[in-house]
C-alpha cells in the first residue's frame, strides 16, 4: 500500500522536493536541523508545524471534494470550535471536557452542512456559504466579541508542545492523515465515497447509502476543522472569533487541488492533499526568506492554480496524450533503423 | 399559476415590505430622507457589483474575484492619480478596460479549459488581490478636484442627500434589467443557465457568451470599484474582502436560483436594499451586536433557498399533474 501511495503522490512529492532544493540553493541554511532541549529545530520543522491547520483542513476537504461537493465553512468552524474550547477552559471545565466540547461542536457543524446538502438537497456551495457567514457571528456570540485568552498549560501544549522531538501539531496532522487513510482504504469507505462522487445516482441505484455517506463526509470535514481550530487557538492561547481560520478554507481547497484531486469529484488521495498543504507553506517560507513582500504570495498562488488547471483540464487531456504519443513515436523511430540495418 | 418563476421574486418583495413595516413600527424615525438617502449611497457599490453577479449566476456560473477587483480598482485609481497628472475620466477608461479584459480572460479560461468557474475565479481573486497589494499596501487617499464633483449630491426635503453614486446604482440596475430581458445576450445567459447542452444545440455560441458574461462581470466590478473609491475617497488594497459573498447573498435573497436559469435583476435590487435595511435596523436598535447582522443574513439566505426549493418542487408537481 505504501509503494502504490508513493507512486500516486509522485508528482506532488517531486514538486515539494524541487521547491525545497530551489530554496536551499538560495539559502543553504534552509536545511538546517538541530536538536535543542529535546526538540528538533529548523526551518523545515517550522514549515511542517505552520502547515498543520491547512493540512488538517485539507484532509477533511479532500473527502468533501471527492463527493463533488465543497466546504466553505471550515474557517468559521475553526472559529466556533476555538471559541467553544477557550470558553470551556475559561469557565473552569478542564482540558478534557473542553476538547470534547470543541470536537462535538465541529461534528455538529459538519452534520448541519451534511443534512443541508444530503437531505434537503441544497448545493454544497450555498449550504456551506450559509454557515461560513453565520458561523462567524455564532463564534462572536460565544466569545461575546472579545478575544478569549486562557492560561491552561495542557491546552497550550497542543499548539506549542513537543512530543518525541517533533511539534505536537505535526503529530496531529500526521496521525489524522494516517488514521483517515487506513480507515478509508482498508475498508470499502474510500471506494464508496469515490463512487458517490463520480455518479451519485448510479451509486444509489447500486445500493450505496449515498445520503448517510454525504452526511458522514461533511461531519468528518467538521471534525478535522475542529482539530485545526484547537491547534490555531492553542497556538495563540486565545480565541479570536474574527480572525481565526480566516480564508483558510481557500488555502485548504488550493491544497486539495494541488494534490491532484479533481474538483469534479471521484478518485482522491489524502496524502497528496497533505503534501499540497506542505507545498503551500514551503512557498510561503520561501517568499519570506527571499525578502519578497508577502504580497507576492497571492500572485504565485494564482499562477500555481492556473498551471494545475491546465494540467487537469479535460479539454487539454487529449493534447497531452497526443504529445506523449508523438514523443513515444519519435523514440521508437530512433531505435527502428538499427533493426532494419541488421536485415540483409 | 401564471408564471411560477415570478414566485421567488414576489416572495422577495413581500419579505422586503414586511421588513419595512416592522422597521417603521419600531423606529418611525427611520423613514427620513436622510436614512433612505444614506441607504442608497452606502450600498451603491454593492448594488452595482450585484448586477454583474446576477448575470453570472443566471448563467449557472459564479465569480469570486469581484471583491478583489474592487480593491484593485481603488488602489489603481489612487496610485495613478497620485503619480501622474491624468484626468480621472481617462484613468476610469483605462481601468474599465483592464477589468473587462481580466473578466474576459477568466471567461476564456473557464470555457477553454472546461474547468469549474469556482476555481478559475478563485485564481482570479488571488491574482487581483495580489496585484492590489503590489501596487500599494497602505491606504492611498484621493484628492482630485474632479472627485469633489463626483461626490456631489442633491438635497432632498428633509435634509436627505441623493448622491450621484446612489443615482448611478439605480441607473445600472435599469441598464442591467434592459440587457438581461431585452437583448440576445440576455436570452443566451438564461439559456445557458437552463442547460449548457440545450443552449448549445439551440445555437447559442458557448465560448463567446461565456467570455461576454465574465467580461460583463469584470466591467461591473470595475465600475463598482470606481464608485467605492468615490465613496471612500481612497484606494485601499485590504478593502472589500468578502464582498463577493455579500453580493452572492444579495442575489440569492433577490430570488435568483443559484443553479441558474431563473431570476430577475430587479430581485437583486430588493435583495441589496433588504441587506442594507438590516444594517440600518441594527444601528437604530443600538443594543444588538453587529455580528447579529451576519447571523441574520445567513438565516435569510437559508430561508430563501428553502423557499426556492419548495417552489420548484411545487411547480414540478403542477407540471406532472398536467401531463399525468
Amino acid at each position: 500500500m505504501i509503494v502504490s501511495t508513493l507512486r500516486r503522490v509522485a508528482p506532488q512529492l517531486i514538486t515539494l522536493f524541487a521547491l525545497i532544493v530551489l530554496i536551499t540553493l538560495i539559502f543553504p541554511s534552509f536545511l538546517n536541523l538541530t536538536l535543542a532541549d529535546g526538540r528538533l529545530v529548523g526551518p523545515l520543522v517550522d514549515v511542517a508545524k505552520r502547515s498543520a491547520p491547512v493540512a488538517l483542513l485539507a484532509i477533511g476537504m479532500t473527502l468533501v471534494i471527492a463527493t463533488k461537493g465543497i466546504d466553505l465553512s471550515v474557517g468559521a468552524i475553526i472559529a466556533i470550535c476555538g471559541a467553544s474550547a477557550a470558553w470551556a477552559v475559561g469557565a473552569g471545565y478542564g482540558l478534557g471536557p473542553a476538547l470534547v466540547i470543541a470536537l462535538a461542536a465541529g461534528i455538529a457543524c459538519g452534520l448541519w452542512n451534511g443534512v443541508l446538502v444530503s437531505v434537503v438537497g441544497i448545493q454544497p456551495f450555498v449550504a456551506t456559504l450559509i454557515l461560513m457567514t453565520a458561523g462567524r457571528g455564532v463564534a462572536q456570540l460565544i466569545t461575546e466579541g472579545r478575544i478569549l485568552t486562557f492560561i491552561d498549560p495542557g491546552f497550550g501544549w497542543i499548539g506549542s508542545g513537543t512530543l518525541l522531538g517533533l511539534p505536537v501539531p505535526v503529530w496531529l496532522w500526521l496521525m489524522t492523515g494516517i488514521l483517515m487513510a487506513l480507515l478509508l482504504r482498508r475498508t470499502a469507505l474510500g471506494m464508496l465515497i469515490e463512487a458517490v462522487g463520480i455518479n451519485r445516482r448510479a451509486s444509489m441505484l447500486s445500493g450505496v447509502n449515498a445520503r448517510v455517506l454525504l452526511i458522514a463526509v461533511y461531519a468528518a470535514s467538521g471534525f478535522c476543522a475542529a482539530l485545526a481550530g484547537l491547534v490555531v487557538t492553542a497556538d495563540i492561547r486565545g480565541a479570536d472569533a474574527n480572525n481565526a481560520g480566516l480564508w483558510l478554507e481557500l488555502d485548504a481547497i488550493l491544497a486539495v487541488v494541488i494534490g491532484g484531486n479533481s474538483l469534479l469529484g471521484g478518485r482522491f488521495s489524502i496524502a497528496a492533499s497533505i503534501i499540497g498543504a506542505l507545498i503551500i507553506q514551503t512557498i510561503n517560507a520561501g517568499i519570506l526568506l527571499g525578502g519578497f513582500p508577502p504580497e507576492y504570495n497571492l500572485v504565485i498562488k494564482a499562477a500555481l492554480v492556473v498551471v494545475i488547471l491546465v494540467l487537469q483540464s479535460p479539454n487539454l487531456a487529449g493534447h497531452f496524450g497526443f504529445l506523449r504519443d508523438v514523443i513515444r513515436a519519435r523514440r521508437e523511430a530512433a531505435h527502428a533503423p538499427q533493426v532494419q540495418e541488421t536485415k540483409p | 399559476m401564471k408564471n411560477p418563476r415570478l414566485l421567488p421574486l414576489y416572495a422577495t418583495i413581500a419579505i422586503f415590505l414586511l421588513a419595512l413595516v416592522i422597521c417603521f413600527i419600531q423606529f418611525p424615525n427611520m423613514f427620513s430622507t436622510r436614512v433612505l438617502g444614506n441607504l442608497l449611497t452606502d450600498n451603491a457599490y454593492l448594488g452595482i457589483v450585484a448586477v454583474g453577479m446576477t448575470v453570472v449566476i443566471l448563467s449557472g456560473g459564479i465569480d469570486l474575484s469581484v471583491g478583489s477587483v474592487i480593491a484593485f480598482t481603488g488602489v489603481f485609481i489612487a496610485v495613478v492619480l497620485r503619480d501622474t497628472g491624468l484626468h480621472p475620466m481617462i484613468v476610469f477608461a483605462m481601468l474599465l478596460s483592464i477589468t473587462t479584459l481580466f473578466g474576459a480572460a477568466m471567461g476564456g479560461l473557464i470555457h477553454g479549459l472546461a474547468m469549474p468557474a469556482f476555481i478559475v475565479t478563485l485564481a482570479g481573486m488571488f491574482l487581483a488581490r495580489g496585484a492590489a497589494y503590489m501596487l500599494s499596501i497602505d491606504s492611498v487617499p484621493i484628492a482630485h478636484d474632479f472627485y469633489d464633483l463626483l461626490q456631489s449630491y442633491v438635497l432632498l426635503p428633509g435634509r436627505g442627500r441623493l448622491t450621484l453614486i446612489g443615482v448611478l446604482m439605480l441607473l445600472v440596475f435599469v441598464a442591467g434589467m434592459l440587457i438581461v430581458h431585452k437583448t440576445r445576450f440576455g436570452t443566451a445567459v438564461y439559456a445557458f443557465g437552463g442547460g449548457e447542452a440545450t443552449a448549445r444545440l439551440m445555437g447559442a455560441r458557448q465560448g463567446r457568451v461565456t467570455v461576454a458574461i465574465y467580461a460583463f462581470s469584470g466591467f461591473m466590478a470595475g465600475l463598482s470599484g470606481i464608485v467605492f473609491s468615490i465613496y471612500t475617497s481612497s484606494g485601499y488594497s485590504l478593502a472589500t474582502v468578502g464582498t463577493e459573498l455579500t453580493a452572492i447573498a444579495a442575489v440569492v435573497i433577490g430570488g435568483t436560483l443559484l443553479t441558474g436559469g431563473a431570476g430577475y435583476v430587479f430581485g437583486t435590487l430588493i435583495g441589496v436594499l433588504t441587506m442594507g435595511l438590516i444594517q440600518v435596523y441594527i444601528v437604530f436598535d443600538g443594543t444588538l451586536s453587529s455580528w447579529w447582522t451576519k447571523i441574520v443574513i445567513g438565516v435569510l439566505v437559508l430561508s430563501f433557498i428553502l423557499l426556492q426549493k419548495a417552489l420548484v418542487r411545487l411547480a414540478q408537481r403542477g407540471n406532472d399533474s398536467v401531463h399525468a
